[in-house]
């Protein structure tokens, strides 16, 4: 008994955790890339850009709070100087909206011009993260590093295996949950968010009816860079934040945001989950696991890893050639705005 | 006509003024990499001017050109084969089995087991396949692993990977379009970006086969060989000859020195040069092609889809067929300029595979250069690239002029000197959207404007 116990502890600790917190960063980096779809129409290749440059305006501003010798206590200070990264990323994004992509909606541009646009919005965030942070890792998690330790874990239980559970872990679940509820609540509360969701349905049929496109567009632009500066901090809180990561975390996002099904902000949350749970899951070397189940059992040197941690991306990528060739409107049935 | 010979003369100015104010060797490096862009803009261009397909994976295409460089040229290793080559190839006798079997039953089952059966059966094969791989593998890694671990190449001329490349590349091509095409556009962007990371991410890995992050290095090289040049007494006697006024103010010793010196810089240039002579002759072949496929009455149809596909495959054309056929041309010449790449460094260097290079620079090529005008796209090359290489340092003079004021010791000032090799990122960005936004048609405009003007403002 105590055998099982441990292996599940074991995959508690390891899978279920760290899949549960990835997968709610990466539910609220889909759910803005599926918003900006919904409204905007395009796909936002700046958005993996976007969220580093939103969490590096609140590295920055939590090295000012951390050098003024404030603290949150048990909370990382990046949570305080939260406010100061969306507002610059709100800020930023709308200028880009304005300076960019407002041409080309009043062009009434194909999609992919969009695309190509927020390519070049990509290759200047690029410049300007680089130029202002380098590069490199940065570690900005401070306050109380775990919720739950292995050891108290284990000396509540009894038990060989412990599960630890990192105060970033829980903090990203939390703030997920009340970003995603709130998101919820003004979409389906508020007229602001009626409106969107009309847009998003019928562009022309909304207009017609007295929609305001710029307060659609520009609210559409306030939420999503929150979304994304929330998203890319947690996401650097829990693991590190390096520039290039955020590149590359594009890639399962929009993997997330398929699997949902565009324009579907409920898909984007299951999506985000599917994506997380099997890149973790198949990733995981399972060796330990499967002693404790299976005692005494003869695995030679092997490992049980399904996929070598290298590979993660091909866990994405592969989510994203099954749901293109079963469902290619997503599991949810996306919008067919093409 | 007269624009794009003026274009091209200012180029020539530029590489002139390099090569008499900075070196020739450095002018005739950035002539080399021009080309090879060149001929990557030109695949993208295919893909983008004549049909409107982004493809956001041009990484993985030249990553996988340059694979097959290294497979083809490289000499085998005959000890890692021996430890290793029959499991490795049994293991994959095994998954292409497994593979075939399960399309096969993907399409002739029907209703519930066309999925319940071909899934456990892609799993059993890779089981099998691990079976035999995961031995073989460690086995050649272990062989020799300070220089080789890896099992070499077929040893032929490494010319003959440049086709082969191209091959390469339209097989991936094929597998990609044929998921991802068909669907909305960014559907095809978003698989083409995950293609291409995960390529690179096997040219990093996969050490049994490309040596990985350690570089395959000693591939062979098409021209003449610089050091053997350097001994051939033709050489000596013409630099002697051409620096004859110099040499003769210096005294014996420092003689031989300085002709040590030249002559070692001439059989660099005729390197470069030779290598320069060969991929001129791949681009102007190539481009040549284009020109004539776009004015034949394939591209009269292929433009005649990309304006308006509803109406193109109401006239019987297969939209569908043509879009594979097209991002599998453009993909191939791409992985033949990845190949020539490999070709010109003579190594493998999986790291250097960086998106932002080798996917992003050539579409901001394509774009400044006019995307649909072959012509242009190959001056956009020319001239992107040129301003990449010439770029660096106008970044630090900029820092260095900005920041003035400021203390030398300042941090501020020495991140900003650091990081200065950014700020050509950020002026390609820049570039691309200004380009993007007040010249949308580029440079060197695809001839009939009218078409451009219908495609830039919708579909």
């Amino acid at each position: 008994m105590d055998n099982l116990l441990n292996g599940l502890v074991l995959f508690l600790n390891f899978v279920v955790v760290p899949a549960t917190s990835y997968g709610a960063q990466l539910a609220l980096g889909a759910l803005g890339v599926n918003l900006i779809f919904g409204v905007l129409r395009f796909s936002n290749f700046a958005h993996g850009d976007t969220m580093a440059f939103g969490t590096m305006l609140t590295i920055l501003g939590t090295w000012a709070l951390q050098s003024a010798g404030f603290s949150l206590g048990f909370l990382p200070t990046a949570l305080a100087a939260l406010p100061l990264g969306i507002a610059g990323t709100i800020l930023f994004c709308l200028a880009a909206d304005r300076l960019v992509y407002a041409h080309y909606r009043r062009q009434k541009a194909a999609p992919v011009v969009f695309m190509m646009a927020s390519m070049g919005v990509m290759f200047i965030l690029n410049g300007v993260v680089r130029i202002v942070i380098g590069p490199n890792e940065r570690n900005f998690a401070d306050g109380e590093r775990f919720l739950v330790t292995a050891q108290q874990f284990k000396d509540a239980t009894g038990l060989l295996e412990g599960v630890t559970i990192r105060t970033s872990q829980a903090l990203t679940l939390a703030v997920a949950v009340l970003a995603v509820l709130a998101l919820f609540l003004f979409l389906q509360r508020t007229r602001t968010g009626a409106a969107m969701r009309a847009f998003s349905d019928n562009e022309t049929l909304a207009l017609l009816c007295g929609v305001s496109p710029k307060v659609v567009i520009r609210t559409t632009w306030i939420i999503a860079a929150t979304l994304m500066t929330v998203a890319g901090v947690l996401y650097g809180l829990d693991k590190s934040f390096r520039p290039f990561t955020y590149f590359q975390i594009l890639l399962p996002i929009f993997a997330a945001a398929i699997v949902g099904g565009f324009g579907r902000p409920v898909g984007a949350i299951i999506g985000g989950f599917i994506v997380a749970f099997s890149e973790i899951a198949l990733t995981y070397a399972y060796r330990k696991v499967v002693l404790y189940f299976l005692p005494g059992s003869d695995m030679g040197d092997s490992l049980l890893q399904l996929v070598p941690t290298d590979y993660k991306f091909s866990i994405s990528f592969v989510i994203l050639v099954v749901i293109l060739i079963i469902a290619p409107t997503g599991i949810l049935k996306a919008k067919s705005s093409s | 006509m007269k624009r794009a010979v003026q274009l091209y003369g200012v180029l020539t100015i530029l590489f002139l003024l390099v090569g008499f104010f900075q070196s020739w060797s450095v002018a005739l490096a950035t002539l080399n990499l021009c080309l090879i862009s060149a001929i990557m803009a030109l695949g993208v261009n295919i893909q983008w001017g004549y049909a409107g397909l982004f493809n956001a994976g041009i990484m993985g295409f030249a990553a996988i050109g340059g694979v097959v460089a290294l497979l083809v040229g490289h000499a085998p290793v005959w000890g890692a084969i021996e430890q290793g080559g029959a499991g490795i190839a049994l293991s994959f006798v095994v998954l292409a089995i497994g593979v075939v079997a399960a399309a096969i039953l993907f399409r002739c089952l029907k209703g519930v087991l066309k999925y319940t059966l071909p899934a456990p059966m892609l799993v059993v094969s890779f089981v099998l396949f691990r079976q035999f791989f995961v031995p073989a593998r460690q086995a050649i890694e272990a062989y020799d692993p300070a220089a080789s671990g890896f099992m070499g190449g077929l040893g032929l001329p490494i010319l003959f990977s440049w086709p082969l490349a191209g091959l390469a590349g339209a097989g991936v091509a094929f597998l990609i379009g044929k998921v991802a095409l068909g669907l909305r556009s960014d559907y095809l962007a978003i698989a083409t970006l995950g293609i291409s990371e995960i390529i690179v991410a096997m040219v990093k890995n996969e050490n049994w086969l490309t040596r990985g992050v350690k570089n395959a290095t000693g591939l062979p090289q098409p021209v003449p060989d610089g050091r053997l040049l350097q001994q051939q007494t033709w050489l000596i006697d013409l630099v002697t000859w051409m620096n004859r006024s110099y040499l003769e103010a210096l005294s014996a010793t420092e003689q031989t020195a300085a002709l040590r010196l030249l002559v070692a810089e001439a059989s660099s240039i005729i390197v470069k040069l030779a290598f320069a002579g060969l991929f001129a002759a791949v681009l102007a072949g190539l481009l040549a092609l284009c020109v004539f496929a776009l004015k034949s009455p394939w591209g009269r149809m292929i433009r005649a889809i990309r304006d308006n596909e509803i109406a193109a495959g109401a006239m019987g054309k297969d939209v569908a067929w043509r879009h594979l056929q097209i991002l599998m041309l453009g993909s191939a010449v791409v992985g033949i300029a990845g190949a020539m790449l490999v070709t010109l460094d003579g190594q493998l260097t999986p790291a250097a595979y960086i998106p932002l290079r080798y996917t992003f620079l050539i579409w901001v090529m394509v774009i400044v250069g006019g995307s649909g005008s072959n012509v242009g796209s190959v001056f956009g090359a020319f001239l992107i690239w040129f301003v990449w290489v010439q770029s660096e340092p106008i970044g630090y003079w900029l820092v260095k002029m900005t920041t003035f004021w400021m203390n030398d010791t300042s941090p501020i000032r020495t991140h900003l000197l650091e990081q200065a090799q950014y700020f050509r990122v950020l002026m390609m960005g820049t570039i691309l959207l200004l380009v993007l936004r007040f010249h949308p048609q580029g440079f060197l405009p695809e001839r009939p404007r009218r078409n451009r003007q219908s495609r830039s403002v919708g579909e």
